[in-house]
């Protein structure tokens, strides 16, 4: 049975939001992570657990509220509902932040209600959590974003905030299994082992050719590549974030049971395969890359040569179901 | 915009993946006059019966052809183990398994049995699972791999909405015993085993209230 993680030796360094439930919640968690090789916390970091949809059932907060909070649980776990007008592939909010949302080390999505307004390296400018929304759709949904302030915006602000109910704003400590946390590179990446191990453990889900599978219109296993996928804008066409992804998250159900080694391997070779084209391009594939270059695409083999056909990666037109490259959110802030 | 790589056509072609099925056309007709054996628990028209003393029948119809055709042939080859069926399977050649998993495969389902009693809790328990998974035991959702209404999707992942409770609650104890191994990349029985005996229930339970798929 499980071996229960001594929380009680923590608890003066953990910072527990909501009292008791979330108390045994978060031991409840931390217990299954552990067991399942994640690292345990550390003595100097955040550890929140976001409350569950039965929480909110449970709540006394306000019904308009409560039916607001569970409209920005739909459009998270099923994005698919915004197709042709947010939304220009096969991606839920949930198929990269598992767990709806709520997982350490699938990107829980909380942290940037508690950490936003701040500026952000890849716009340049101070961005909010609406904006910082607005960029997942933009980018990893190859979309473009529902408006600020609208409805939809508006209930997904919402979900993300009453999931970090009880964490202070601006955390000084570090959060616990924040982001994808990427294992250590490793010296040598092998296209030809990743693409035997793409094929042994992910294609039976993810298809042989990247492009998933859908069911009646809807998404059962999203597309790692190709038009149903991200745009080359998207954080995950890092390599290292892939690798990070994949390491904690991937084959479904079995998270951490491929090595370092072989988690770079595949995420180098889904890195090399093409998908639509970042909605930051200026129309030349060399000039966008010197753009982009060192804030962004140095992490990625955007405008590289591909290993699977030698043609430069990203130099085409090819937008994906949508028939414009950019949405106007993409736009520089002064604040002057 | 050309996504896929010549290589990757020549593989697939070359080499079948294990969990494919390199599946040999199927004669429903044919496959009707050979499961006439099968009648006595599967049913005559395939939907086959919940027993809840004793050991149930999986309802056939509806199901991939397939998977149902892989089933065979694991029970045949002992990669699934079960002491009712793998006489009854090994009566069949293998044009006579690919005959029968096209003819079920065409049948229509009717509603499973054996969740009519469970209480509401249980039910909202198995509800829970089936949809969203309950990630405090990293137990993923059933629907993430069985499909929208986990009413299948593809030939890897079968229908389980609207199979019989005994059957379900069965099948996961056989992958917790380690009797049913069957599954690719161990990705079913690596969820079964974090699971309750009441969670196996509920989800059995709540399963088999639910609309099975209609073809
Ligand atoms: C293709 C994968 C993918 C999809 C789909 C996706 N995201 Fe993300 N998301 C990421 C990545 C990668 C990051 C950056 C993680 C990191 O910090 O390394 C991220 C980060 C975030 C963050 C910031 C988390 C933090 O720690 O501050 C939020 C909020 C967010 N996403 C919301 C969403 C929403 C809302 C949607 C759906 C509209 C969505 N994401 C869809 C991949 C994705
Ligand atoms: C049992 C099916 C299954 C297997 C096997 C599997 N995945 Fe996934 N994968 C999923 C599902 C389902 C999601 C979306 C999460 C959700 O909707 O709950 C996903 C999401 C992803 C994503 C993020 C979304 C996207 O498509 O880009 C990537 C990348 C990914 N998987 C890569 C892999 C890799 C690499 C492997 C093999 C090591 C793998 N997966 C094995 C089912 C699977
Ligand atoms: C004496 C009763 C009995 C007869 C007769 C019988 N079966 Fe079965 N069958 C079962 C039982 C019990 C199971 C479930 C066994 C297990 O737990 O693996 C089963 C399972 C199956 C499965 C697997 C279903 C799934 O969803 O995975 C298939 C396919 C199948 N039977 C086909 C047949 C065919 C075809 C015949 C006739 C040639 C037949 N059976 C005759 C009792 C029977
Ligand atoms: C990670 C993917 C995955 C998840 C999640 C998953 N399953 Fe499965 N399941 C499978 C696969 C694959 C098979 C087919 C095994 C085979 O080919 O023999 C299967 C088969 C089954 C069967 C046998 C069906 C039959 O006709 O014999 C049952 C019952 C079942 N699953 C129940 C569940 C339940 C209940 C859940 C949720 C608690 C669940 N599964 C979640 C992958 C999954």
């Amino acid at each position: 049975m499980k071996p229960t993680f001594a929380i009680t030796a923590l608890a003066g360094s953990l910072l527990l939001a909501g009292g008791v439930a979330a108390n045994e919640r978060t031991e409840d968690y931390l217990n299954t992570l552990t067991e399942l090789g994640y690292p345990a916390p550390k003595e100097n970091q955040l550890v929140h657990i976001p409350p569950t949809m039965q929480d909110l059932e449970a709540s006394d907060m306000h019904p308009e509220l409560k039916r607001v909070i569970r409209r920005g649980y739909d459009l998270f776990t099923d994005t698919q509902q915004l197709r042709g007008e947010n939304v220009f592939n096969n991606m839920n909010c949930s198929s990269c932040h598992l767990g709806e949302g709520r997982m350490p080390f699938s990107a829980p999505v909380w942290p940037a209600a508690v950490t936003l307004p701040n500026f952000r390296g890849k716009n340049g400018h101070v961005n909010n959590l609406e904006e910082r929304i607005a960029g997942c759709f933009t980018y990893s949904m190859n979309g473009k974003p529902p408006e600020y302030g609208s409805d939809n915006m508006l209930a997904l602000a919402a979900y993300h905030q009453w999931l970090a109910k009880g964490v202070e704003m601006y955390p000084e400590k570090p959060i616990y299994g924040r982001g994808f946390p990427a294992p250590e590179r490793p010296e040598e990446l092998s296209y030809a082992n990743g693409e035997k191990l793409y094929q042994e453990q992910c294609a039976v889900c993810h298809s042989e050719n990247g492009e998933g599978l859908q069911v009646d219109g809807k998404t059962v296993f999203p597309a790692p590549w190709g038009d149903g996928s991200n745009n080359w804008g998207a954080g995950i066409v890092r390599v290292f974030t892939a690798a990070g992804f994949i390491k904690n998250n991937m084959p479904l159900g079995q998270p951490l049971s491929l090595s370092d080694q072989e988690a770079w391997d595949i995420a180098y070779y889904i890195s090399n395969q093409e998908r639509p084209q970042d909605p930051r391009y200026t129309g030349d594939v060399k000039e966008t890359l010197e753009k982009y270059g060192p804030t962004f695409h140095k992490h990625s083999l955007y405008g590289q040569a591909s290993e699977a056909t030698g043609e430069t990666l990203g130099d085409h037109d090819n937008t994906g179901e949508k028939d414009f490259l950019k949405p106007d959110t993409v736009r520089p802030r002064t604040f002057e | 915009m050309k996504l896929l790589p010549i290589t990757l056509i020549a593989i697939g072609a070359a080499a079948l993946p294990g969990w494919a099925f390199a599946a040999t056309d199927g004669d429903p007709q044919k496959g009707k006059e050979a499961a006439v054996v099968c009648v006595a628990c599967h049913q005559a028209d395939g939907t086959g019966k919940n027993n809840p003393n004793g050991e149930s029948w999986p309802q056939l119809a509806g199901l991939d052809a397939a998977y149902l055709a892989k089933q065979l042939s694991d029970y045949k080859s002992g990669q699934r183990e079960n002491a009712t069926m793998k006489p009854f399977a090994n009566m069949l050649s293998e044009q006579q398994v690919a005959d029968v998993a096209a003819y079920y495969s065409q049948l229509t389902p009717s509603q499973g049995q054996g969740g009519e009693n469970a209480d509401e809790a249980t039910l909202a328990r198995g509800e829970m699972l089936a949809q969203r998974g309950d990630w405090a035991d990293y137990i993923v959702s059933c629907k993430s791999c069985h499909g929208p209404g986990n009413q299948g999707a593809g030939e890897a992942f079968p229908g389980i909405a609207g199979q019989h409770a005994g059957y379900i609650e069965a099948q996961l104890k056989a992958w917790q015993a380690g009797t049913r191994k069957n599954d690719p990349q161990d990705l079913m029985g690596t969820i079964a085993r974090r699971m309750s005996d009441e969670d196996i229930r509920a989800v059995a339970a709540w399963l088999s209230t639910q609309p099975p798929q209609s073809n």
